[in-house]
């Protein structure tokens, strides 16, 4: 029994770097982020559903995720067996860092999960709704500090966005970019910020335990459970989604397209995926062929206009 | 005691014979790839989660803790016997541990770093335990500001590891900082000195600087001496630690613990930090000074200790809040989240059986980390009788496969290779580098919390004192400075250059 165990446990260690797959996922981010974990999900449920024998995640870590994505490009061309997990952020890291690899360059096959973004104010603030917050915003934007991820990510974008529906000038808005979630979070349950974004989930428990005040959500409608307006509802204009997506190498044939869109669809369909969503809190918002090709179009264009504003793409 | 009858619960279903088994193989494998340079926690985590996802909560739980305070322990082998830091919180480890492994001390220095590891380990986690939820209160009303003045502090205190002269000290942390400058400027996205290399947008990697400056400088060092092929590292001594060693470590134990795990909480903390304070504080206290940078077991034994309390300190705000404050601590909540464990405010009081597990399982995990690592004491030395060119041979191919398994790609090589002929020249000149390496880490966090600090407070720097917190932490980086500059106006620089080790 015991032999049986360590057998097991040093295979399963061993099967990491293992050689016969049928995928190989490009993470283009440290372990632990999003993309890392979009990508360890897709490799557990891929195997346990039997839809590929074996998957393999590689982190490549790096600005916004192009430096991964340059990397993908050069190395995997015309090879059907690679795919890299990306998502909103990297969007808008390509126009900041001006890389000369974007998402043009790769074969989108399917958005897969999206996360809302959540405005909060600390629990001991006065300000109750977000009218009242983008008023302090209008009299003075230097008096809202915004905490919240990297600049010219999605939460930046979303104050971003929201100043100019306000009519604040964006230029003006004082978004203090901290290093991933935690440090964000922590700025805000500790009454050092006005105001903080990121996505609901990273923010539910904490409106549930009432240290945060919840003040709107980016959807488009309002979400089951929650108990808050969205921004749209608010008075202003403004739909933000943060989705990550998969795609493929570039330089295949139509028939390996649609045999990496079919393990894909059949992905998204199986029970192990849905399940592994409900666990991890994420939104299922799968979006495959021409319309994700349009969708995607669209968001470029929106960011790299929003951006432009803030006057981080110039 | 409510929280200790749950704990012994916890205990109880911890020591069965079939979990104490998934203990035993998770810190295995925890410390055989937290061994490896260049691979730190974190990637020890991520690459090993799977392992944990069949089995039930208290077997995975425990193989996690398992995993994670032995990659944390790992690093520290490789910084004594082969001057190759895995991690950035072993840097410092490495400049005492490795005089001491050179001199032929080496069985002492990994005794004082395992049990310091154990001791710290053990008091952080009942620190965690009963006090997790009174230290995160704390830890919150700590914000930019104060952070940035602790950086200040820590920036004024490490000055201890600049050696013998000050101007090369200095020297050497400015190239530090000058290297901090690449990259991707935090606050507002622009690229600075990147030359459109799109691999230097994120900066210099820690672990790869580090790992270049120590083992490849060293490897090209020894082989540019051109001595004889052996006999340099030859044990002298018994493997253990005398009465004296263990008189002379165990106060750097306890105040390793007590200066790491608030570190730890702080959600900007951090456990690199920690182990510098502690090294400053072992340097200024010791009874010893003579021995600093010649192998002082307390510079051994006292980072060793902050680092491991400041691992535990990092769950404070992971369980208490759901924040991840490092890449470790992201993986171990996606871990946590298998088991529908939502770490936040609630989670003591929802989930008080698998968070005491957790817990328990943390103490169990640390107890079997000494178990295994000091009988293999004796093994590891062995490593310094393996005759010279192999051994730099073999270091070369590790730091190497360390850093390409890492981060696949050719510039980072090429950074590696040199950065490690910087490390050369810098022996060469007698310039140290343990300070480049400090000026990497600390440099962009002061940057960065000065620069949220003022954008928080629209630009008045008057801020920067106005807590307490950051008033008292300041004035005391003051003090620390300004003393030792008027005790040398007044002629009383010889007893100075003794405690401060300057000698210039």
């Amino acid at each position: 029994m015991k032999h049986a165990f360590l057998g097991a446990a040093l295979a399963a260690a061993l099967a990491v770097p293992a050689f016969a797959q049928d995928y190989t996922i490009i993470a283009p981010a440290n372990p632990g982020g999003g993309w890392d974990g979009t990508a360890r999900a897709m490799q557990e449920v891929l195997q346990a559903e039997g839809i590929a024998p074996s998957v393999e995640v590689v982190n490549v870590p790096g600005a916004g995720g192009t430096v991964g994505l340059a990397q993908f490009v050069a190395d995997s061309a015309g090879d059907p067996t690679k795919l890299i997990v990306g998502g909103y952020v990297m969007v808008g890291a390509i126009l900041t860092n001006a890389a000369p690899v974007t998402l043009k360059d790769v074969t989108p096959i399917a958005r897969l999960t999206g996360d809302t973004e959540a405005i909060v104010v600390p629990a001991a603030s006065e300000i109750q709704t977000l009218g009242e917050l983008v008023e302090k915003m209008k009299a003075d934007p230097g008096s809202v500090s915004w905490a919240g991820g990297s600049a010219g990510g999605t939460d930046h974008i979303l104050v971003g966005l929201l100043a100019k529906v306000a009519g604040v000038d964006p230029t003006k808005i004082n978004y203090v970019a901290f290093s991933g979630g935690g440090e964000a979070m922590a700025a805000i349950l500790g009454n050092q910020v006005t105001a903080g974004v990121s996505s609901v989930g990273e923010f539910q428990e904490q409106v549930k335990a009432g240290t945060m005040r919840l003040l709107a959500v980016s959807s488009a409608e309002r979400l089951e459970g929650i108990d808050a307006p969205t921004i749209k509802e608010s008075g202003f204009d403004v739909v933000v989604e943060n989705w990550r997506m998969v795609a493929a190498a570039p330089g295949l044939s139509d028939e390996q397209v649609a045999k990496i869109s079919g393990d894909i669809e059949k992905l998204n369909a199986s029970a192990g995926w849905t399940k592994m969503l409900a666990d991890k809190g994420w939104t299922n918002t799968y979006l495959a062929g021409d319309a994700f090709a349009a969708q995607l179009d669209a968001d470029i264009a929106a960011t790299e206009a929003v951006l432009r504003d803030i006057g981080l793409v110039k | 005691m409510e929280s200790f009858s749950l704990l012994l619960q916890g205990l109880s279903t911890a020591l069965e014979p079939m979990i104490l088994l998934y203990a035993l193989v998770g810190v295995t494998l925890g410390t055989a790839v937290g061994v490896l340079p260049g691979i730190g926690p974190a990637l020890t985590v991520a690459l090993l989660l799977p392992v944990t996802y069949g089995l039930d909560p208290a077997g995975s739980l425990i193989m996690f803790a398992g995993i994670y305070y032995g990659g944390m322990y790992g690093g520290s082998t490789t910084s004594i016997l082969l001057n190759t830091p895995g991690e950035s919180a072993s840097i410092v480890t490495a400049i005492e541990g490795n005089r001491m492994a050179r001199a032929g001390r080496g069985g002492p220095a990994l005794a004082t770093a395992a049990i310091g590891s154990f001791v710290a380990g053990l008091i952080a986690t009942l620190l965690l335990a009963f006090l997790a939820p009174q230290v995160v209160k704390l830890a919150l009303m700590l914000g930019p500001r104060e952070y940035f003045a602790l950086m200040v502090l820590a920036f004024v205190t490490v000055s201890a590891t600049f050696g013998d002269s000050t101007l090369r000290g200095l020297t050497s942390l400015f190239i530090g900082l000058a290297l901090a400058c690449v990259g991707i400027d935090g606050l507002t996205g622009a690229a600075r000195l990147t030359y459109g290399v799109p691999q230097l947008m994120d900066g210099i990697e820690t672990t790869t600087l580090a790992v270049a400056l120590f083992a490849i400088g060293e490897a090209l060092a020894v082989a540019a001496t051109l001595q004889p092929p052996d006999g340099m590292h030859k044990v002298k001594g018994s493997v253990r630690m005398t009465g004296e060693d263990w008189r002379r470590s165990w106060k750097a134990w306890l105040r390793g613990t007590f200066i790491g795990f608030p570190i730890g909480s702080m959600p900007a903390g951090g456990a690199d930090v920690a182990s510098f304070l502690s090294y400053a504080a072992e340097r200024k206290l010791t009874k010893h000074p003579e021995e600093f940078g010649n192998g002082a077991i307390e510079g051994v034994a006292g980072p060793e200790a902050a680092n491991n309390a400041a691992a535990a300190g990092t769950l404070v705000p992971l369980l208490t809040l759901g924040l991840p404050t490092t890449a470790t601590a992201a993986i171990m909540l996606a871990g946590f989240q298998q088991f529908g464990l939502q770490p936040g405010p609630l989670l003591f009081v929802m989930n008080a059986e698998l968070v005491w597990g957790l817990i328990a399982s943390l103490l169990i995990a640390n107890v079997m980390l000494v178990v295994l690592n000091l009988p293999l004491i004796g093994l590891w030395i062995k490593l310094l009788s393996i005759p010279r060119p192999w051994l730099y041979g073999g270091i070369l191919l590790f730091a190497t496969l360390g850093t390409i398994g890492v981060n696949p790609s050719p510039v980072e090589l090429g950074m590696l290779i040199l950065f490690g002929v910087m490390g050369y020249g810098m022996r060469l000149y007698g310039y140290p580098v343990a300070p480049v390496v400090v000026g990497l880490i600390l440099g962009p966090m002061a940057e960065q919390q000065l620069r949220r600090a003022l954008a928080i407070a629209q630009g008045d720097w008057g801020t920067l004192i106005s807590t307490p917190v950051s008033a008292v932490l300041l004035g005391i980086s003051a003090v620390f400075l300004l003393v030792p500059m008027l005790m040398r106006l007044r002629g009383r620089g010889s007893v100075l250059s003794q405690v401060a080790g300057d000698a210039d």
